[in-house]
């Protein structure tokens, strides 16, 4: 059996990855693909640690969480849409009309 | 959080995979299964010419071999001796790999189809399919969602508007068919699941059919009906073949591809075309199951043989449906396509498993 | 035969070369299809820890669908490499809390080893099969899996609303 550390560890090296692609980055499509990562990694989290206990219990939870993923994509991507009809761009950082 | 802090235990030693059956027998039964489907498809080739000729009332390609049985194999010889074409600026590596991953998908997904029951001989039990893996419904649809990435990316890949339309439009036909085919899928598995019974093995749902006699395409004749239909969509066909729509997109998004890549594209193609029709076969049409033919545990050579060969009857029946179909129907509209759907396969797919619940919990199967 | 130790070097190699790709490739379609490859990888992982259902399920929702959608709308927006996006002082900032804050996890992570179980459930262990998990969802998670599938549908008429282009006669 791997040791769950690695796991553990393993997950907190895709969420800081994450974390680094949404801060680094301007594209909102990107930015939404490190949002996804970060899920990932929850999940990775979620299983390793219910693997030797409460497996099943573990999954339901990822479960979860995919299907808020999947709920987050699909609004997101339309925000995605409608800042391009307005702006012809998809960058986050030419969304300053609130900026005093 | 404490709860998240569990003690790990700690043995590197322990195997993936414990083997049920050793390494040789899932070895050679992935080189038998390798070998039945990429029999079925030059010969499926050939039957496509040869129906669609005689259904127009044509002589169809027979010079090569006797009566053109040989014709996919010159096919064959021309593409390998091809020039492999590749337009300019376009991504060596994605532009290789997407025609790739359209054919190891189709192909792959032969492995949780099972051929047959279960082989009794020389002392050991051997399952007739390659991987009777828990998930194996699962493992399909999986495997046909990768598959969209093999037209998708040769469209955008090839750097060409029609390519990229192609793309595009396969990409949006094969997310909306692929729920109705999920949920047909579903209605399946809750027909045949009970208080102590539910699986997603492919192999148990077949005995499940086989034990009562009576198959799926009977009891949900509406799932049938869906999940037939969206495995057309799924592989492209007529009357969905939308993303390589000649007339508008001239090859759509294998335009660009020539030689063997294109090649690849048609064997996934066909490939999926078989890997569907074994799917439906399993699901609906009780697999290797014929009344009085077929027993539930294949005793020897000549059981196992009848099942695996009441099996590839059924596929090669439904093999020249799909064919039928292509040559009879047209094309649709991509709008027509989009609402047909949505507005139409959808809903019915739900009441169908809607149906397929309340029969569960009333016990109509 | 390939041990349980390979196969979780080889998936998280995988999961995390897809991860960094993703992040640093300035071609949205390049790294959408990183990203595929980490989700792949991911679900290797949950293949590794007994999850197969999950690992099913993470291919056919990520990778067959979320990621499908993503390429989707990358393409029909016909979007082409970003320029450099440069790195601002406090974008630099921002990482180095990062880094800090993975570091935060990462810590008790690798200590996980030392530490016991200060709750282990007296429950019976229940393995990770359809079944099982299905039993937990549709009676102890009941209500939570019924507000996931509102939110799914809320989602769902959201994006539906924002993505539809509006009609001539009405205001933006």
């Amino acid at each position: 059996m791997v040791p769950q550390a690695w796991y553990l560890l393993l997950s907190a090296l895709l969420f800081g990855l994450g974390i680094a692609g949404f801060v680094a980055r301007r594209n909102t499509l990107v930015m939404f693909m490190s949002v996804e990562l970060m899920l990932n990694a929850a999940n990775v989290v979620f299983l390793a640690a219910a693997r030797d206990h409460v497996p099943a219990r573990g999954s339901a939870c990822a479960l979860f969480v995919i299907a808020v993923a999947a709920a987050e994509v699909a609004v997101g991507l339309a925000l995605v849409l409608a800042l391009f009809r307005l702006r012809k761009s998809v960058q986050a950082d030419e969304v300053r009309e609130l900026r005093a | 959080m404490s709860a998240l802090l569990l003690l790990p235990t700690v043995d590197p030693a322990e195997p993936l995979l414990d083997a049920a059956s050793p390494l040789w027998l899932t070895l050679l039964k992935s080189v038998a299964v390798f070998g039945i489907t990429m029999t079925l498809v030059p010969l499926l080739v050939l039957a496509e010419r040869r129906v669609s000729a005689w259904m127009q009332y044509r002589v169809g390609p027979n010079r090569v071999g006797i009566g053109g049985s040989l014709q996919p194999m010159a096919d064959l010889v021309k593409m390998l001796f091809k020039e492999e074409l590749k337009p300019d600026g376009v991504p060596a590596f994605l532009f290789t790999a997407a025609p790739a991953i359209a054919a190891i998908t189709a192909l792959s997904m032969m492995a949780v189809v099972p051929f047959g029951g279960t082989l009794e001989i020389a002392g050991r039990s051997i399952p007739l399919v390659v991987a009777d893996v828990d998930i194996g419904v699962l493992a399909v649809l999986a495997l046909s969602s990768i598959g969209v990435y093999g037209i998708t990316l040769g469209g955008w890949a090839s750097n060409s508007k029609y390519s990229l339309l192609g793309g595009l439009r396969s990409s949006a036909q094969m997310i909306s068919y692929e729920l109705t085919l999920g949920i047909a899928l579903l209605s399946v598995l809750v027909a045949a699941s009970g208080p102590e019974f539910g699986s997603f093995k492919l192999s148990e749902l077949i005995a499940r059919q086989a034990e009562s006699g009576i198959w799926n395409c009977f009891k949900l004749p509406l799932g049938f009906v869906l999940f037939t239909i969206a495995a057309f969509a799924e592989t492209n066909r007529l009357p969905f073949d939308l993303p390589e729509a000649e007339p508008e997109l001239v090859g759509g998004y294998h335009t660009e591809y020539s030689s063997m890549r294109f090649g690849l594209f048609f064997l996934g193609e066909y490939a999926a075309m078989v890997a569907g029709s074994a799917v439906i076969v399993c699901l609906f049409l009780g697999g290797w199951h014929f009344p009085y033919l077929t027993k539930e545990v294949a005793v020897g050579w000549g059981g196992a043989l009848t099942q695996v060969a009441v099996f590839l009857a059924k596929v090669l029946a439904f093999l020249f449906f799909f064919i039928h179909v292509r040559w009879t129907l047209p094309r649709l509209r991509y709008d027509q396509l989009m609402n047909f759907g949505w507005k139409w396969m959808l809903p019915l797919s739900l009441l169908n498993l809607l149906f397929a619940g309340i029969g569960a919990a009333l016990g109509w199967f | 035969m390939l041990s349980e130790t390979t196969a979780f070097l080889l998936f998280s190699a995988i999961a995390l070369v897809g991860a960094v790709n993703v992040v640093t490739r300035r071609n949205p379609v390049h790294a959408a299809l990183w990203l595929v490859g980490a989700f792949l990888g991911v679900a290797g992982l949950f293949l590794t820890l007994g999850a197969g259902l999950l690992g099913a399920i993470q291919v056919m929702v990520y990778a067959g669908a979320i990621m499908v959608l993503f390429l989707f709308v990358i393409l029909l927006l016909n979007l082409d490499t970003t320029p450099f996006e440069g790195l601002s002082i406090a974008r630099g900032a921002s990482l180095l809390a990062t880094a800090a804050t993975v570091a935060l996890i990462a810590f008790p992570f690798a200590r996980a080893r030392e530490l016991r179980a200060a709750a282990v459930p007296d429950e019976p262990e229940l393995p990770a099969t359809a079944g099982n998990i299905a039993s937990i969802l549709f009676h102890q998670y009941a209500l939570p899996f019924e507000v996931v599938s509102l939110l799914l549908l809320i989602a769902m008429v959201g994006a539906i609303h924002l993505a539809r282009r509006p009609r001539r006669d009405e205001p933006t």
